[in-house]
């Protein structure tokens, strides 16, 4: 009981700071099935009209299915490329002798540290002159190529935790370097694979100022951008609307998230544990 | 298969760790390469199973020569000393590595994986992972998963190091009951003198990157070649006191203490300085040549009791005796050294 009257002034602290994003949040969701009378805040009916995107194609807009497979392509794409990339060359930087395996290191730090956006007019000029410029690959690949510092750092850091000797036995028992790392090694960092695979997931999901600039239109459309096109289009200007297509870009995170959390603190431990 | 290191080399960078050490391992003998940390008996080790190049000299299995194949192909069974097992693989699937890369039939992978649990009495837990056994029993998995696929040779490095005393005892003639029954040709890493004693047919004895002596366990204890092979071996470890050659005798002049030159060295002439070795059984109260001193410590061991005997010039001698309750600590004493047993050294410490 002690323990209760002691905790409730944070309690209530904590209510009162919060109250405006509960609400924020539970008026996201009310306003996408219901219509409130103009200047109230009191729903007066219910509606499903906000979510008719999900079944008709607006005029001048790609269908709301294309773009959200778009979006996933883009994701789990991005994901993929920096899992293989970043569980291979995290593995080298760890274990191998690379000659300038530091300056490596620290290029690729550097790297990092560079704002995406700062590159953003090299880079839309790269992809114009390549032929990539306004599609999905394109994008894809710029995405993949920004994650990748983060990843290869990641996954060197899992790597780095994994006993020589399981290397040095598996070496003993006959098995090749590349058996080696596929058979014995990467099982120890599976963690960080799954939480590092998520991460990247999730960022290429939320991503919007690369698509937006990269591929703005057409085929190429992720979410992120069409979500911008709706705000920004002011002749039909649709507050309801925008939060439906909103809470429906939000679903598939907050569903990865509830299964996942875990998983994804792994990406701040780590390690081989048996 | 008999093993032969010829001149073998090892340095890393600008640092030589091994000089030109030649050194031949019988088939189906076990070899102690005993000696203290950083003595290089683990890079030995290494440059046998392949992990380290070697920098010069030849590395031999029967007649083949080694030195260049690759870990690989050299067919060399390692237990390190954190056993190493694959945490994510189940006991069996443990064992059957090595010849599941060899992509043997799976009838065959099995048959031999569990006749190797069966020798090394694991049978109960082919279904456990690494994390569920205890260190004995994952010393046990890591030793059948060495010897199943039949290795020229059985290296061990320091296995028996993480594991509690009690389970030390008991692995230990494990580890010689796996080795006498396969009759494989194995290699024992340690810096316990115990060790190498109880298990190995032969100890080689190193110390900066050189072999000191090799010789039968037995032997050595009885013959060290030097002062520190006689240091090394025994526990509690043998005392050394300075004398001075003098008629045929040794004395310590400022400790009253006059000893025979022992049957097994020759008698340095008169004025030499020596080092006198004294075991700590050979001082007692039997023995010829009586030495006086202070009982400065007393360890009591169940059976026997460990004294210090401080001489008049400060230096300690050990002495272990059966326990009795007429010597207390601070009692003078006077005891008696078995003469004939006694090694001589020169200041160098080479045996005279």
């Amino acid at each position: 009981m002690i323990g209760h009257l002691r905790t409730w002034p944070i309690v209530l602290a904590l209510s009162i700071l919060s109250a405006p994003l509960v609400l924020m949040y539970a008026y996201l969701f009310i306003d996408t099935v219901t219509n409130s009378p103009p200047r109230s805040f009191i729903p007066n009916e219910f509606t499903l009209e906000h979510w008719s995107f999900l079944w008709e194609t607006r005029p001048g807009r790609p269908s709301i299915w294309r773009v959200t497979l778009n979006s996933l392509l883009f994701a789990t794409s991005t994901s993929a490329l920096v899992i293989v990339v970043s569980s291979m060359a995290g593995y080298v930087l760890s274990r191998l002798n690379v000659p300038g395996r530091a300056y490596f290191l620290a290029g690729v730090m550097v790297l990092h540290a560079f704002p995406a956006i700062t590159l953003i007019v090299a880079i839309f000029l790269v992809l114009q002159v390549v032929g990539l410029y306004n599609t999905l690959i394109g994008v894809i690949l710029v995405k993949a190529a920004i994650d990748m510092p983060l990843g290869i750092w990641l996954m060197k850091g899992f790597y780095d935790t994994v006993p020589w000797e399981i290397e040095m036995a598996g070496i003993q028992d006959g098995a090749s370097r590349f058996t080696v790392w596929r058979k014995l090694v990467l099982p120890q960092v599976k963690p960080g694979i799954f939480a590092l695979g998520l991460f990247a997931f999730l960022l290429g999901w939320g991503e919007f100022i690369l698509p937006q600039v990269l591929a703005p239109s057409g085929n190429a459309q992720v979410l992120s951008v069409y979500l911008a096109g709706l705000i920004a289009d002011d002749n039909n200007f649709d507050m309801n609307l925008f939060k439906s297509v909103g809470l429906f870009y939000m679903m598939p995170v907050l569903i990865l998230f509830f299964f996942f959390q875990n998983r994804l603190m792994n990406i701040y431990g780590g390690g081989s544990k048996g | 298969m008999r093993i032969l290191l010829d001149k073998f080399s090892k340095s890393f960078g600008d640092v030589r760790v091994i000089e030109d050490m030649t050194l031949e391992i019988k088939d189906g003998e076990m070899l102690a390469l005993l000696g203290p940390s950083g003595c290089g008996k683990s890079t030995t080790l290494f440059a046998i199973s392949g992990i380290h190049k070697v920098t010069g000299g030849r590395i031999l299995f029967g007649d083949r020569d080694m030195t260049g194949v690759p870990s690989q192909e050299r067919n060399v069974g390692v237990v390190f000393q954190s056993y190493a097992l694959y945490p994510h693989m189940t006991v069996a699937d443990n064992i059957a590595f090595p010849l599941r890369i060899r992509k043997l039939p799976e009838a065959e992978v099995k048959r031999q994986m569990e006749e190797m649990a069966n020798l090394v009495h694991i049978e109960a837990l082919l279904n456990r992972r690494p994390a569920e056994l205890s260190g004995g029993q994952q010393q046990r998995v890591a030793l059948a998963r060495a010897l199943v696929r039949r290795p020229n040779v059985l290296l061990l490095d320091e296995p028996l190091a993480n594991l509690d005393a009690k389970l030390r005892l008991e692995m230990r003639s494990e580890i010689r009951r796996i080795q006498l029954e396969t009759g494989i040709t194995a290699i024992l890493v340690t810096h316990d003198q115990v060790e190498a004693m109880s298990m190995c047919d032969r100890i080689a004895i190193m110390n900066a990157g050189q072999i000191i002596q090799i010789a039968t366990p037995q032997e050595m204890y009885r013959n060290p070649r030097t002062a520190f092979v006689a240091g090394f071996l025994g526990s509690p470890p043998i005392a050394f006191i300075d004398a001075v050659a003098n008629n045929g005798m040794l004395t310590v002049e400022d400790a009253d203490i006059r000893l025979p030159v022992p049957p097994n060295a020759e008698t340095p002439p008169d004025g030499t300085p020596v080092i006198v070795g004294i075991r700590p059984e050979n001082l007692g109260r039997d023995g010829d040549a009586p030495v006086r001193g202070r009982v400065s410590f007393v360890e009591t061991q169940g059976r026997e009791n460990l004294y210090d005997l401080t001489l008049a010039n400060g230096r300690v001698l050990r002495s272990i005796q059966r326990v009795s309750d007429d010597v207390s600590l601070n009692d003078e004493v006077e005891w008696r050294v078995r003469s004939d047993q006694l090694f001589l050294f020169s200041q160098n410490g080479e045996r005279l």
